[in-house]
């Protein structure tokens, strides 16, 4: 099986109910890939505020004339075509855009401007830091490893510590009651966490350590819609380890792992061979 | 009410310029509190922005707002009333202008820290490399978003014409201490208009730092580097 080239995707799931204001089922498009989880950002944001969509599912290794001219300068997925307008791309615009164009359906983000500027923060922080670390985690073996390991507990205590006494004390979602924005961004790179400690037999996400993002965590994940969205466990785990066995036979020697980890983790962290954003 | 905002910035950074451009604009006043470069940061600055520890953060009624394109996002929804939108008000151009805001700051910005810090002929040649295909895009883009206006945004000043024209001082340092030409009027002649025009706006003037004395910080920069390479 060739790891880069995923599984065939599942049959196309069917939108919920139109919407109230009325994007009827080919205004809006969305090529993805099923293993990326910038595109199930988008599919979550999607299917909480109940817009039907149109879903094409991208071969990342022969990408579509749709895919590179909707999106020239990254050629990535997620992108969002709402016909008549145009392409929207990078998953963070995108949810934006949803909420911008889409006002009475379910807001993703919080109302009030200093809340809204902390959920923005932590979304940065997910994909600057947190992204990056747990695809060196992926990338990597041995002393490396251990390091991309310390990072990514790093990066969660201070996640751990806003559930505790910071900014989202005392909250069920970081969206409040709710999932928002926030949660869609950590919640669908977190079951990776789970799927790279299989994988890699890295302890990531420790209920100990971590008690309240775990217990966010597995909340997230009962929510009907992310069960709707995330793929199965194990195709993910098909997936990630045809990928990690792919990383690790090109390092023979500690310089070709460096050199690997440091191409690899820049493609693994998107989990779709540097295709997704 | 002036002590209600306060603004921790470096005179160097362009991303605090861009804070400083966003407040002017909506007439907002606010302290500035300058902050030490290295070692000796801030007890506000470390309480502020524990995560990152950088500038600028704007404090407001006492709660800090970090990252300069969300403080951007953060004074046009305070200070809506203060003066014209930053961002678009249309959901699909402000989507657009939030593409460009997020390549500036994941593309083009660092491959300016690229040539600034670049220690070798190879590392300045591929951020240049960058820098310019960055411009390529954003000359296209803005062809496309202005549709024949001053500015990205329209009329006025708006969200990516400060993101971009904050950086347009140390576009000119860096030209200057690597002898390249980054806005290159025969490639680039929307974009170099337009910076005339950014240039040109009252409150980008009384704001953007003189050339001569960022050049002179360049400088020391360069030689603190080569000093520590040398060592």
């Amino acid at each position: 099986m060739d790891p880069l080239s995923p599984p065939p995707p599942p049959p196309a799931t069917a939108a919920a109910a139109a919407a109230g204001e009325g994007a009827g089922c080919c205004d809006l498009k969305l090529l993805g890939s099923w293993a990326s989880s910038y595109t199930h950002r988008v599919q979550l944001a999607l299917k909480l505020k109940g817009l039907e969509f149109e879903y094409a599912e991208e071969d990342l290794s022969n990408k579509s004339p749709a895919l590179l001219q909707s999106n020239p300068v990254y050629q990535k997925v997620p992108v969002l075509l709402h016909s008549p307008r145009g392409a929207v791309t990078e998953s963070l615009v995108i949810l934006h855009y949803l909420d911008d164009a889409f006002p009475a359906l379910r807001p993703l983000l919080p109302s009030d401007p200093f809340d809204r500027a902390l959920a923005r923060f932590w979304c940065h922080f997910a994909d600057d830091k947190l992204g990056p670390a747990v695809g060196a985690v992926f990338a990597s073996s041995g002393e490396a490893q251990k390091a991309a390991v310390a990072q990514v507990h790093e990066n969660l205590k201070l996640i751990e510590n806003e559930l505790r006494e910071g900014a989202f004390k005392g909250k069920r979602f970081f969206g409040g009651d709710g999932i928002g924005i926030l949660d869609i961004v950590l919640g669908c790179g977190s079951y990776w966490l789970a799927v790279f400690e299989e994988v890699t037999e890295a302890k990531l996400v420790d209920p100990d350590a971590f008690p309240l993002f775990y217990a966010w965590l597995k909340d997230f994940e009962a929510q009907e819609e992310v069960k709707d969205t995330i793929p199965a466990i194990d195709r993910l785990l098909e997936y990630a380890r045809g990928l990690r066995q792919m990383i690790l036979s090109h390092t023979t020697t500690a310089t070709a792992a460096a050199a690997a980890a440091t191409t690899a983790a820049a493609t693994s962290t998107n989990i779709a061979v540097d295709s997704s954003t | 009410m002036a002590k209600e905002v306060k603004l921790l910035g470096q005179w160097v950074s362009p991303y605090v310029l861009r804070v400083q451009i966003a407040l002017e604009l909506k007439g907002v006043s606010y302290e500035y509190l300058e902050q030490q470069f290295g070692e000796n940061k801030s007890e506000l600055l470390l309480k502020s922005n524990p995560v990152y520890k950088k500038v600028p953060v704007l404090i407001h009624k006492d709660r800090p707002i970090c990252e300069s394109a969300i403080i951007l996002q953060y004074i046009d929804e305070v200070w809506g009333a203060g003066g014209p939108a930053v961002l678009p008000s249309d959901p699909y151009e402000r989507a657009i202008a939030c593409f460009w805001v997020s390549y500036i700051d994941d593309k083009f910005g660092p491959s300016l820290v690229g040539l600034i810090r670049g220690k070798t002929d190879e590392e300045n040649a591929a951020a240049a490399e960058q820098a310019i295909l960055g411009l390529e895009l954003l000359e296209e883009a803005y062809e496309k978003s202005s549709r024949g206006k001053r500015f990205f945004g329209g009329d006025d000043v708006g969200y990516l014409d400060i993101v971009l024209g904050s950086s347009l001082r140390w576009i000119e340092v860096i030209e200057i201490m690597r002898g390249i030409k980054l806005l290159d009027n025969a490639k680039f002649p929307l974009l170099m208009a337009w910076a005339e025009r950014f240039r040109a706006a009252a409150v980008v003037k009384k704001l953007m730092p003189e050339a001569g004395k960022l050049m002179e910080y360049a400088k020391e920069v360069q030689a603190r580097m080569n000093a520590a390479a040398a060592n």
